[in-house]
């Protein structure tokens, strides 16, 4: 490419990504044919990835606002109050495409990406989390790509220093040509010292921090918003490389800055690099930017300015500071051995002026380049209902013992312990890791407090194809049930939305109904969304991924002191107790995905009722806080008693459990999906009991704990020991083959 | 007790080991950065752990070449404790205050998980709160903590009882399924000849605070502070 390409072909413009109705738009915007550079611009910030053309429509209806946001979505990350003058600042992003091309760079990107998007806004990131998502096991290349993205996620946040505590991890076919990596990192910061990103002030300098800019990622953003095909390998180059240890001394050098009153607005340099930073800042302040190219700090020589503006180089800021505080805020990059360049300028003018060797190279209008983005209602239809399974139906075939059913459940993929991914992630450092993985929600004190922030990520993919609206909801209440059963109020969410090709009807289906049953959970729960992310085109050779809306969910534990209760049983002889309604809903559910042959995903998923997900969370969350319960989990993949073996595990204690008498197969009640759920332990089980009837809500025992075995009696037993080497040694034996 | 912390570019550990010291000092420790020679009169260094210098070229040898360590080196022969913990560990190593050198671990990943530690020498101002053979838990979280040295220098460290940690089974056997890194002879942390510098791998400054799950960390800084107050 360069910038003396006398004309603009209609080829040029198919390589950009953009059709010929949205270059018809370029040449309205522009009054005239666009040069390279311009070009470039136009087709980056048109792309999905930055304009959320498909989905922003249906964006849109998400509930944004309670009286704990601070910020919702269209920052770098949202903003909630988490009182004493703290905020946290939290987002989840995708990085799907470049993980599955190269995924240690891949996903070590995208935590990076995550990151900075949290510490430009002013906060510390104190925890990331991750959601991952896989082909099947037996595909040839799952190994590497498990293998590769979980270094790749530990190599970036161990040198960061900042504790990945904890995620998700599944596997299934429709992932195998497109695996997905939502990286989700939350911060703290004092509420009176957040960072936005509008630039203000005629002639203010724009100064460029952090790494050189390469030729590395040019085109990234275009390349997360196409379809893979058999030559997907070829995109290798597209895939930024990242450097933890410029980004390490990045955070603290704008920490440091942060903690001066130089900055007037800072963004982060992330996909389409300089051209969307700087384009975002210059609309939402209303200005202008002019830029000198020839002061950008680059680390190959003859870069272009195409190549320069569509660099995704990582670990790079771009700021606008207060006249006077230049050489204050130069000498404290230096000292972290940082570049820090003056760039340009704040203009009058709303337009991006783009000079190189003194030629003008560029000269867009901000306005529409930004308002006049396609904006499209794709065409979907409803995805067909799937007929609910009768429990006796669903079970037709399938003549296995519970206990025989819940050892090969504990050790299935999708159910086995992580242990083998988060012992490769520093889980510990910063040193107010409260709770560490393998629980309902991570735990992370709020430094030199005693309040604490409870984490999740979550989402269960088989349900949303079956019926998106459900699945929807059930996403959002899945991930605020987690931050409840471990004794946080849930205050917001960050939603990641990873979608096949939404030219396709069926596929804006899916997304059309996620979104509205997650509308209708936030909505229900109190629980709005604050930031997110979209990555559609999950595709390869016209196979799209299971519809996958994952939520990353935030909730605030008071006092980390008094609030805490464990996934695991703490004493013997407690009660167990099951809060909610269980109906035995077998379809979609893992006891058929592992044992059906006929009826594997086969069914409607569970339903999911609001009310009583209120309803029995918030009498739940009050056990806790007010020291009723000696343990509680959620009750979701599996069953009540793949939770109960959990607990047992968790807890290194046993259980004697006896199914009531409701009429329904055991195998049912054992293992049926219904939501609303959570197990509670108890040495007061008829206090319990009551406190539940006077306020409405099911509960009952079934058993109790103790020993070192679970049973249900008539010799149907399964020793912890062995549970737990089932339920630990698959993900390590899977992976130790080579 | 004054305590310095060595700040390198790349340090994250750095606030976890200021945390600790506060704890047991009931005062702040100086954050002195690793590009400023002038280290103050101190009665303890720490050089935390992190990733100095991204551990590119090799873990801990960079940051071995900053202005400060040549005088932390010269500190350390005039007899004021020095104490390395994971990546601080491979910084001694690194700049000769102590021998053999952190390979990458025997599984070829990084790991972070609490392990087991027999404590193996106790008349040193960091372990004279232990008792000898006493098994403590305490996290590990290294890709490089693999020690090696040549079967002299073992045997030295041996003969001279400057092992002062090794990792263990819950029940105190040192067998090759409880060492996490492969590091030779289960070896978690040694001193120097003077006993005055001791490098480990394991973060005693993890399990210092019983809401993160231990406190088996906590005597190493409690100790500290009752010898090095006694001393001043």
């Amino acid at each position: 490419m360069n910038e003396t390409t006398p004309t603009i072909t209609p080829e040029i413009v198919a390589e950009h990504g953009l059709t010929p109705e949205e270059y018809e738009r370029v040449l309205r915007i522009m009054g005239r044919e666009p040069k390279m550079t311009e070009l470039g611009i136009f087709s980056v910030m048109w792309s999905e990835h930055c304009s959320y053309k498909s989905s922003k429509f249906w964006l849109k209806k998400l509930p944004t606002e309670a009286p704990w946001v601070i910020c919702g979505p269209g920052e770098n990350a949202g903003v909630i109050d988490i009182g004493d003058g703290k905020a946290c600042i939290f987002k989840m992003e995708s990085h799907n495409h470049p993980s599955f091309i190269e995924p240690y760079q891949g996903a070590a990107t995208g935590v990076g990406g995550i990151m900075r998007d949290v510490f430009t806004m002013g906060a510390r990131p104190v925890a990331n989390m991750n959601a991952l998502r896989f082909g099947a096991p037996e595909h040839p290349k799952t190994r590497h790509l498990v293998s590769g993205v979980v270094a790749g996620i530990g190599g970036y946040g161990n040198c960061m220093g900042i504790p990945t505590v904890g995620g998700e991890m599944n596997f299934d076919p429709s992932y195998n040509g497109n695996i997905l990596v939502n990286a989700m990192t939350v911060g703290i910061a004092d509420q009176d010292k957040i960072f936005y990103s509008a630039a203000a002030g005629l002639g203010n300098a724009v100064v460029y921090v952090g790494s050189k800019t390469g030729r590395d990622g040019i085109h990234g953003a275009t390349m997360a918003s196409a379809e893979f095909d058999d030559d997907s390998e070829d995109k290798r180059p597209t895939v930024q490389v990242g450097d933890p240890f410029t980004e390490k001394l990045l955070l603290e050098a704008c920490l440091e800055l942060m903690a001066t009153d130089a900055i007037i607005a800072i963004q982060d340099m992330g996909a389409a690099g300089l051209t969307s930073s700087s384009v975002e800042m210059s609309d939402k302040g209303g200005v202008g930017i002019e830029f000198d190219l020839d002061q950008v700090p680059v680390r190959e020589e003859a870069m272009t300015p195409y190549e320069i503006m569509l660099s995704e180089s990582q670990e790079r800021m771009l700021m606008v500071v207060k006249p006077g505080r230049e050489d204050m805020a130069r000498a404290i990059f230096e000292k972290w051995e940082l570049d820090f360049a003056i760039i340009g300028r704040v203009t009058d003018t709303n337009r991006l002026v783009l000079k190189s060797g003194g030629e003008v190279v560029c000269d867009i209008p901000v306005p529409p380049l930004v308002a006049e983005a396609p904006e499209y209602e794709r065409p979907w239809v409803p995805t067909p209902p799937s007929p609910v399974l009768a429990a006796a139906d669903a079970l037709a075939g399938i003549d296995i013992s519970p206990t025989e059913a819940l050892a090969k459940l504990v050790a299935s993929p999708d159910l086995c312990s992580r242990r083998w991914v988060w012992e490769q992630y520093d889980h510990m450092v910063m040193g107010d890791t409260v709770r560490r993985p393998g629980g309902d929600a991570a735990i992370v004190r709020v430094h030199g407090t005693d309040r604490a922030l409870a984490i999740t990520t979550d989402c269960t993919p088989r349900y949303c194809v079956a019926d998106p609206v459900q699945g929807g909801r059930q996403a959002v209440a899945e991930a605020w049930r987690n931050l409840t059963a471990s004794g946080a109020k849930p205050l917001a969410i960050t939603d990641n939305m990873n979608f096949g090709n939404p030219e396709r009807p069926e596929i804006m289906g899916q997304f059309a109904g996620c979104i509205e049953g997650m509308t209708e959970a936030c909505l229900a729960l109190d629980f709005p969304v604050v930031s997110g992310n979209v990555s559609l085109y999950n595709e390869t050779n016209g196979t799209g991924i299971l519809p996958t809306p994952a939520i990353g969910g935030v909730g605030l534990i008071e006092d980390v002191n008094d609030d805490l209760t464990g996934t695991g049983f703490a004493a013997r002889d407690d009660a167990i107790v099951v809060i909610g309604d269980t109906a035995g809903h077998l379809g979609r559910s893992m006891l058929l995905r592992v044992f059906s042959d006929s009826q594997s995903d086969a069914g409607a998923p569970p339903p999911v009722d609001l009310d009583a997900e209120r309803r029995n969370g918030d009498f739940v969350r009050d056990l806790i806080v007010n020291g009723r319960v000696s343990a509680c989990h959620d009750v979701s993949d599996g069953g009540i008693l793949v939770a109960i073996a959990e607990m047992a595990l968790s807890g290194g204690i046993g259980a004697d459990i006896s199914p009531p008498d409701t009429g329904m197969p055991a195998l049912a009640w054992l293992f049926g999906e219904d939501q609303a759920r959570y197990i509670v332990t108890s040495n007061a089980p008829d206090d319990l009991l009551a406190a539940a009837k006077s306020a409405g809500i099911p509960a009952i025992v079934v058993g109790t704990t103790g020993g070192a075995v679970l049973t249900m009696g008539d010799g149907n037993s399964i020793s912890l020991s062995d549970l737990r080497n089932a339920h630990e040694s698959w993900l390590p034996d899977y992976m130790a083959v080579v | 007790m004054k305590a310095a912390v060595i700040v390198s570019p790349g340090s994250n550990c750095d606030r976890d080991v200021q945390v600790a010291l506060r704890q047991s000092a009931g005062s702040d420790p100086i954050m002195h950065w690793h590009g400023d020679a002038n280290l103050p009169d101190v009665d303890l260094i720490v050089v935390p752990g992190g990733f100095s210098y991204g551990d590119y070229l090799r873990a801990g040898a960079l940051a071995a070449q900053s202005p400060v360590i040549r005088e932390v080196v010269a500190r350390a022969n005039q007899g004021v404790p020095v104490l390395g913990i994971c990546n601080g560990f491979q910084i001694l190593t690194e700049c000769g205050l102590l021998p053999g050198v952190l390979m990458r671990n025997a599984g070829l990943k990084f790991i972070c998980r609490d392990v087991d530690l027999r404590v193996e020498a106790t008349d040193t101002v960091f372990t004279r709160d232990y008792v000898n053979g006493q098994i403590i838990r305490i996290p590990v979280a290294h890709n490089e903590g693999n020690y090696f040295a040549d079967d002299d220098t073992l045997n030295r460290l041996d003969g001279e009882d400057r092992v002062a940690f090794r990792y263990c089974s819950p029940e105190g056997a040192v067998t090759a399924a409880d060492n996490p890194n492969g590091a030779a002879r289960n070896i978690a942390g040694i001193l120097n000849e003077g006993r005055n510098v001791l490098g480990m791998m394991p973060h005693p400054e993890r399990l210092a605070d019983a809401m993160l799950g231990g406190t088996d960390g906590r005597p190493m800084f409690d100790g500290l502070v009752e010898a090095l107050a006694t001393a001043a």
